[in-house]
């Protein structure tokens, strides 16, 4: 493997350390075996994978894993200070492109944002779904009014069902190009996310009250 | 054809990557450990009785002597006033957040003279900043480390909690700068076990470390497999751990006697009695269901009988909140309790059988405790030292284990990084400003997962100056969030809009100052310059290193490119480092290097002028980049460097919630 980055080579680049020729997709210099900085590549494109919804999470883990082990500053331990600081430039790369299409949500919203729309779940975006506002605000009072854990755990499957579905969901709309449908379930999959946080925090509150 | 760069049998600069053994250690709030990993197996450090543990109890002498570990520990009843304990506490901690430790702490605590900064305490007639104490103990360890080598030691991995904050960390490292150890990594404690159970007892799969220390709780889950190491989650508590217990225990034992009608009222050096006393209880019900212990307080004796159940009932609500926490990580990593592979034990209070049934029951599975827990962490420190030395295969990815935010409008928590995020890590986050006309902006960074800024704690503010004036919410502020494969945190922020940048780039502190620092390193070590010119010199060589390689890989790919004169001149410059770099003149070498990169420079411009040409353009290129792993590298030499492209930071990744 090349480059997990798929496509492209683009013009030679100069290697930083020997300022011989190399390709704009070298993660290493051919010819010195310097390590190159990363290139500006978005998730998919950075751990090779196609630009789509679904994913095969244990090859996600593989390729991250394999370009890590040759990344990584800890790596570079020996070598001088400027390797290590463009290694930890490659690892932070690779950490946030990991990040995103292990999530279902920030996959959707690079999705979303690779065919040019603006993130539905981007700051102070607020609800504007009425059904979906409509969910949350009696969700949320049932989670105020829960006082023991069964109450609680009761909203829990409800909220991850929803998560497994909104996903699905997800999947479906991508798949059909569907792009608005995408964006809907994708607001209402941010939105239960949230709600799980807040559930988790209330079961905390009660076990501890509890004792 | 090829240019000979090494004369035969030589290597370039063969010192400047050399290195002795690195130690690892486990600095821990009541005991600490030294191990090295030089041979096939790695080993724990133990005194001439066998033991491991090092108590990390300092003791001060009136003349100014300092003893640390059981001599200390012994002379905690006798001379209380002169002897420190668990100091691992107040790493990084501010008198202001210490209330809820209130009293429990043997001795006497004072705000630092600045705002916000470091705790002192006060011992004999010093006032002694935590880190101080610490680096007592990271001396006698690195002492006792050296005594069984019989070599000098500078270089260590040293173990934190998981749940260590950003302050706490920095406090470690300054406090092993200040013993003279570079620290190679900060290590998270549970990581550093589930390095020894993978490297030493092949261990693979889901696992999890549940970790009870003296005066701290981590759980973390790791996915072992070859050669990777995958923090998947993290959680704890900071303020939790087996002198919780203690205290338990001694409030009882305390309250047993003012019912039995005792007036006398404990000073903080009978405290520690009662305390030292209560351990020993909580150690023989560990082994025997019940017995009795005796207390005399000012001249008053009162006695206790103990059993193990009673004990176990007054610890079980904080075992609770351990259990309540590691299923939250369980939940953060997506896993259920059954799907763990494997529970390993760490610290001394996993010794208690409460500990192991109630882990039990939950996983469904026997923890395991085939490495002590009081050793496991200092020998995947150890072991970590070593790869980290040899340049071996074994890779740890550890995560951030609190979320890292910035302060807005109303005192609410903007995270910028979240929790359980791999590391190294860069995020950014933009904001505006809320008035015309403003030109500053104060940023508040703030660690924690609460939503209001005081609940979270504070690691620092700084003020971002010269932002144009515009009107309120058009300035473009990218605030950027870099955590390194410490854990430790650099924040730098930009303006966008104008074209104007004005940048800041800032390290939270906390208490030790840049010029508090340096005191303690001219205190404390006779050697500090030397110390720093000698790293300089090392890493002028490491540089020198990296180009004469260079040179002689561009040459031996593309030497046809270069001129006999060139050649010439190239070689000569080649044979002036190496010698220089036998010597001790950092200048020296840094003047040659530039020079070499240089009279390179033609050189490298025909050999990428004629990939431009596309004589070597296209397939050819893609072909041969393939593999090229950093340790393939061709030992021959090289080049022009120069203008060096300087390290790229990380495209900060935008965020999207
Ligand atoms: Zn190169």
């Amino acid at each position: 493997m090349t480059e997990a980055a798929g496509g492209d080579s683009g013009a030679p680049h100069a290697c930083w350390s020997c300022h011989g020729p190399i390709t704009a997709a070298a993660l290493f210099c051919h010819v010195c075996g310097a390590v190159q900085p990363p290139r500006p590549l978005d998730a998919f494109a950075r751990l090779g994978f196609p630009g789509r919804f679904e994913v095969d999470a244990a090859e996600i883990d593989k390729r991250y894993r394999g370009l890590q082990q040759r990344l990584h500053p800890d790596r570079f331990t020996k070598r001088s200070p400027r390797e290590r600081a463009i290694a930890e430039s490659q690892a932070m790369s690779l950490n946030d492109a990991y990040e995103t299409l292990k999530d279902p949500l920030k996959r959707a919203a690079l999705l979303l944002e690779r065919a040019g729309r603006s993130s539905p779940i981007g700051e102070n975006r607020t609800i504007q779904d009425p059904a979906l506002l409509m969910e949350a605000m009696e969700v949320r009072e049932a989670l105020a009014a829960a006082t023991d854990l069964a109450a609680v755990e009761a909203i829990g499957k409800r909220a991850a069902a929803e998560d497994r579905r909104c996903i699905e969901a997800l999947g479906a709309a991508f798949g059909a190009g569907e792009l608005d449908k995408a964006s809907r379930q994708l607001t209402a999959l941010k939105y239960w996310r949230k709600l799980a946080e807040e559930i988790r925090g209330r079961r905390a509150a009660i076990a501890h009250g509890a004792g | 054809m090829l240019l000979q760069i090494h004369e035969p049998g030589q290597t370039p600069t063969p010192h400047a990557t050399e290195r002795g053994v690195a130690i690892g250690i486990d600095l821990g709030t009541t005991n600490s450990v030294v191990a090295i990993a030089a041979g096939e197996t790695p080993e724990v450090l133990r005194d001439e009785n066998g033991k491991a543990l090092v108590p990390s109890v300092v003791a001060y002498g009136e003349d100014g002597s300092v003893e640390v570990g059981e001599g200390a520990r012994r002379r905690l009843l006798d001379d209380p006033g002169a002897v420190v304990g668990s100091i691992k506490r107040l790493m990084g901690r501010a008198a202001g957040e210490l209330k809820h430790l209130g009293g429990t702490l043997p001795y006497e605590v004072e705000p630092a003279d600045d705002q916000g900064g470091m705790v002192r305490i006060r011992v004999q007639d010093r006032r002694l900043s935590p880190v101080e104490v610490s680096a007592d103990i990271l001396r006698a360890l690195r002492a006792r480390a050296e005594t069984s080598l019989g070599q000098t030691v500078t270089e260590a991995v040293v173990t934190v909690p998981a749940y260590f904050d950003d302050a706490a960390r920095s406090a470690t490292k300054d406090a092993a700068r200040l013993a003279g150890l570079t620290v190679l990594r900060l290590v998270n404690e549970p990581t550093a076990a589930a390095l020894a159970y993978g490297l030493d007892k092949g261990a693979e799969g889901l696992y999890a470390i549940y970790d009870l220390g003296g005066g701290t709780f981590d759980i973390s889950l790791l996915r072992l497999e070859k050669g990777v190491f995958q923090v998947l989650a993290t959680g704890g508590d900071a303020a939790l751990g087996g002198d919780d217990f203690d205290h338990l225990i001694a409030e009882r034992f305390l309250a047993e006697r003012k019912a039995q009608g005792l007036v006398h009222r404990p000073s903080i050096g009978e405290a520690k009695q009662v305390l030292a006393a209560v351990r020993l209880a909580k150690e023989c019900l560990s082994t025997q269901e019940r017995g009795e212990w005796r207390i005399e307080l000012g001249g008053e004796t009162s006695r206790h009988a103990l059993d193990r159940a009673t004990v176990e009932s007054l610890i079980r609500p904080l075992l609770a909140r351990t259990l309540s926490i590691t299923q939250s990580a369980l939940e953060d990593a997506g896993f259920r309790p059954t799907e763990v592979q494997g529970v390993v034990l760490v610290g001394g209070s996993t010794r208690l059988p409460l500990v192991r049934r109630e882990l039990g029951t939950l996983f469904g599975r026997e923890p395991l405790a085939d490495i002590d827990p009081d050793e496991v962490v200092a020998v995947g420190a150890a072991l970590q030292a070593r790869a980290l030395t040899r340049g071996e295969g074994t890779l740890l990815l550890d995560v951030t284990p609190l979320s890292l935010g910035i302060e807005t409008m109303g005192g609410i928590v903007e995270k910028v990084i979240p929790r359980n995020s791999p590391i190294p890590v860069a995020m950014a986050q933009e904001f505006t400003t809320y008035q015309d006309g403003q030109t500053g902006m104060l940023l508040h960074v703030v660690q924690g997962e609460r939503e209001t800024v005081a609940e979270c704690r504070s690691l620092g503010r700084f003020e971002l100056k010269g932002i144009p004036p515009l009107t309120a919410g058009a300035a473009r502020i990218r605030v950027t969030f870099a955590v390194d494969a410490d854990g430790l945190l650099t924040v730098s922020a930009e303006e966008k809009t104008t074209g104007v940048s004005a940048a800041i780039e800032v390290k939270p502190s906390y208490g030790l100052g840049e010029d508090e620092m340096a005191r303690m390193l001219r205190e404390s070590m006779e050697h500090a310059q030397e110390d720093m010119e000698r790293r300089l010199l090392i890493e002028a060589r490491v540089e020198a290193e990296r180009v004469l390689l260079a040179l002689a890989a561009a040459l031996k790919a593309e030497g046809e490119l270069a001129t006999p004169e060139e050649r010439a001149q190239l070689q000569n410059l080649a044979h002036e480092i190496r010698k220089a770099a036998a010597g001790a003149d950092r200048d020296l070498i840094n003047g040659l290097v530039e020079r070499l990169e240089e009279t390179g420079r033609p050189f490298a411009q025909r050999r990428v002028d004629r990939a431009l040409q596309g004589a070597l353009a296209g397939h050819r290129l893609d072909e041969v980049e393939a593999d090229m792993a950093p340790d393939a590298r061709a030992a021959a030499g090289s080049g022009s460097s120069g203008a060096a492209r300087t390290s790229s930071r990380v495209p900060a990744a935008p965020r999207n919630d």
